[in-house]
């Protein structure tokens, strides 16, 4: 019997929905493979998560512990390798997460499995996984073959399946705490809640949206110019607020905001994964740039392929015509 | 203060002329039309070094795994406060899967008395997002990734933030030695000065072939990796978007016209 593991995510009192994906995702990897699928919760005091893992999993092994209240890498990497020594299963499945990214590394190292991170596709071809993640910021795909292992680990990018129906009723079985002691050299001390601005632009109807393309801050004027003329907000791509052209709270993406207007107009942006989740919500977006393979033409519903120094200050004399 | 910082030389592949080619051997890119800089986030890396030593003193060294056109990228590091470097460069090491490369990496430390290791938290080409996390763990460090902001207090000890999705900080201690993966817009990294830049020349970096890492040639490259890259191919594109064809006044005008139907104006 070959066990798939999920590790659950959860925060400030929430079970993240990431969970709810790679969940989904190993319950169609367990058909491939006839396994069955176990998340793992490390919390204290989240029996709640625990009934809701349930429902998407054949088994959950929850260790309610104080130390798990708030995450701590320094805590999971060693109780995670534990459980994992100690039940074999054959695949860890970790989110590509912020939490994910902390953990999953160093249990890969102290598991001695093979491992790669963020993958957007995978099969259990026979007991062997093979997988697809992308290189060069999404322009090329890469596949991933791994050498024959007891267990194998992998992160895997959020949104690279859909949360499915809620459909098992696995067992909950409270495991005790494998990590004895501390955690080593790391402690939680509070978080911290991103400052709120001027302008809210995950409320926003229009948003005109810049990139690292827009070059230096000196064209932030230009771009504000066709803001105005659509009656938009600006906002703007990480590596944008990055240098320092816009306030943090403008930024669109993963680790910024998750926006939803009627009109997404993406100047000089590339169309990074961690930026494009960000637009989910958005009814129409536009592209403007000058490279035809950007990634960004794929989420764009029209696109203009040009320099953005000859289209937007046209388009703005074109806009202020047709008003 | 002692701090190692890791510097990766990649493509620049924000630049629109630049294409990404897979060349012959399916497993690696076209680079004769690439340009190359040193990886955004260890840039940040850098400045957060540098900064840390300009307040409480220390010797920063560098750690880069590249060929020597990689020189290029040491140099300017070196040129805006980086005391050494060590260049590891052997074609054995080719196809590390990034467990691999942390080991490969960690080889350079061995000798080195440090508090701080900083890398990047992601390199823009391979992305794995892994290899600074890893590398902690061979070290015995303890680590936090995705940081953005960095404070030292009192002895041995940092109080970090983690930055995590939708903006949210999570502030951490962290006793030192420890190893950090630094976030970009961390810092506002400098430009290197015409004096750094002469000094830079003068100082030391000292390369690592295969046989000085100690390591053996079935325990790097794609013998010594359990998730080797394969095969590279041209994702397959979604739907793309409708492209309006034309010069500029003509594009911006049908984009006009499209936005005023679909009421946007
Ligand atoms: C943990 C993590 C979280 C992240 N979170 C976010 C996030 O929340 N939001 C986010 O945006 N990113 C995020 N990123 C960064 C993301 O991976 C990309 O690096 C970033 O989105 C790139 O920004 P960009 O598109 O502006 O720049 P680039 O990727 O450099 O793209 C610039 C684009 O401008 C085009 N261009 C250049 N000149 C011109 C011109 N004259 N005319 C027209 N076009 C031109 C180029 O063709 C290119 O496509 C995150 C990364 C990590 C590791
Ligand atoms: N070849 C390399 N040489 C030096 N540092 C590297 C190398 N590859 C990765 N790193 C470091 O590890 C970080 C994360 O890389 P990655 O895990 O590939 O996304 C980078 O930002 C660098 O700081």
């Amino acid at each position: 019997m070959h066990d798939i593991f999920v590790l659950a995510e959860h925060r400030q009192g929430e079970l993240r929905e990431v969970t709810l994906e790679m969940m989904t995702l190993a319950g169609q990897l367990a058909e491939q493979s006839g396994g069955k699928v176990t998340a793992v919760l490390l919390g204290s005091g989240v029996d709640e998560f625990a009934q809701k893992c349930a429902q998407y999993a054949d088994r959950v092994l929850y260790v309610d512990d104080p130390i798990f209240e708030n995450f701590n890498a320094m805590a999971y990497v060693p109780a995670l390798a534990q459980l994992i020594e100690e039940q074999k299963p054959h695949l860890v499945l970790i989110a590509h997460t912020t939490q994910g990214v902390d953990v999953a590394p160093a249990l890969a190292v102290e598991l001695d499995a093979p491992f790669t991170t963020e993958i957007i596709e995978m099969s259990l071809e026979g007991e062997k996984p093979a997988a697809t993640r992308q290189y060069y910021g999404g322009k090329i795909n890469g596949r991933i073959e791994f050498k024959d292992s007891d267990v194998y680990l992998v992160t895997v990018r959020e949104a690279a399946v859909p949360a499915g129906e809620a459909t098992k009723s696995g067992e909950v079985q409270k495991v005790e705490n494998p990590l004895k002691g501390e955690a080593g050299g790391r402690r939680f001390l509070e978080y911290v809640e991103a400052a709120v601005g001027e302008v809210d632009i995950t409320q926003s109807e229009k948003l005109v949206s810049v990139g690292r393309g827009i070059k230096e801050e000196k064209n932030v004027p230009l771009m504000e110019e066709l803001a105005k003329v659509l009656g938009a907000d600006l906002s703007g791509s990480r590596a944008a607020v990055d240098a320092g052209w816009l306030p943090t709270d403008r930024q669109v993406g993963i680790s910024g905001k998750t926006v939803k207007p009627k009109l997404y107009l993406a100047v000089g942006i590339s169309g990074a994964f961690q930026h494009v989740t960000g637009i989910k919500g958005a009814d129409v977006v536009v592209a403007i740039n000058k490279d035809p393979n950007a990634p960004i033409f794929q989420y764009a519903d029209y696109g203009i392929v040009d320099d953005l120094f000859k289209v937007v200050p046209a388009l703005t004399e074109k806009l202020k015509e047709v008003k | 203060m002692n701090i190692v910082v890791l510097v990766k030389q990649v493509p620049d592949t924000s630049d629109p002329e630049t294409e990404v080619i897979i060349d012959s051997t399916g497993r690696g890119i076209d680079e004769s039309k690439l340009s190359f800089v040193i990886n955004d986030a260890d840039n940040y890396a850098v400045e957060e070094a540098v900064r840390l030593k300009e307040k409480h003193g220390g010797e920063i060294t560098l750690v880069c795994l590249g060929r020597e056109s990689a020189n290029q990228v040491i140099r300017m590091a070196l040129a805006k406060g980086a005391d050494s470097a060590i260049r590891l460069d052997d074609e054995k090491f080719s196809y590390s899967d990034p467990i691999t490369t942390a080991k490969i990496l960690k080889t350079a430390l061995d000798g080195l008395d440090y508090d701080l290791v900083l890398t990047g938290c992601m390199a823009s080409d391979d992305g794995y997002t892994a290899i600074g996390v890893a590398l902690a763990k061979m070290l015995g460090l303890p680590h936090a990734a995705m940081v953005k902001s960095v404070e030292v207090i009192g002895d041995n000890k940092m109080k970090i933030g983690r930055e995590l999705e939708g903006g949210l900080m999570e502030m951490n201690e962290v006793d030192m030695p420890c190893l950090l993966t630094i976030q970009t817009g961390i810092n506002e990294p400098r430009y290197a000065s015409f004096k750094g830049i002469r000094e830079a020349s003068r100082k030391e970096i000292k390369v690592m072939d295969l046989a000085a890492t100690g390591l053996s040639e079935e325990e790097v490259g794609e013998a010594g990796s359990k998730a080797v890259m394969a095969q590279y191919s041209v994702p397959e594109v979604g739907e793309l978007a409708e492209i309006l064809e034309g010069d500029a006044s003509e594009t911006s005008a049908k984009l006009a016209e499209i936005l005023k139907e679909k009421g946007l104006v």
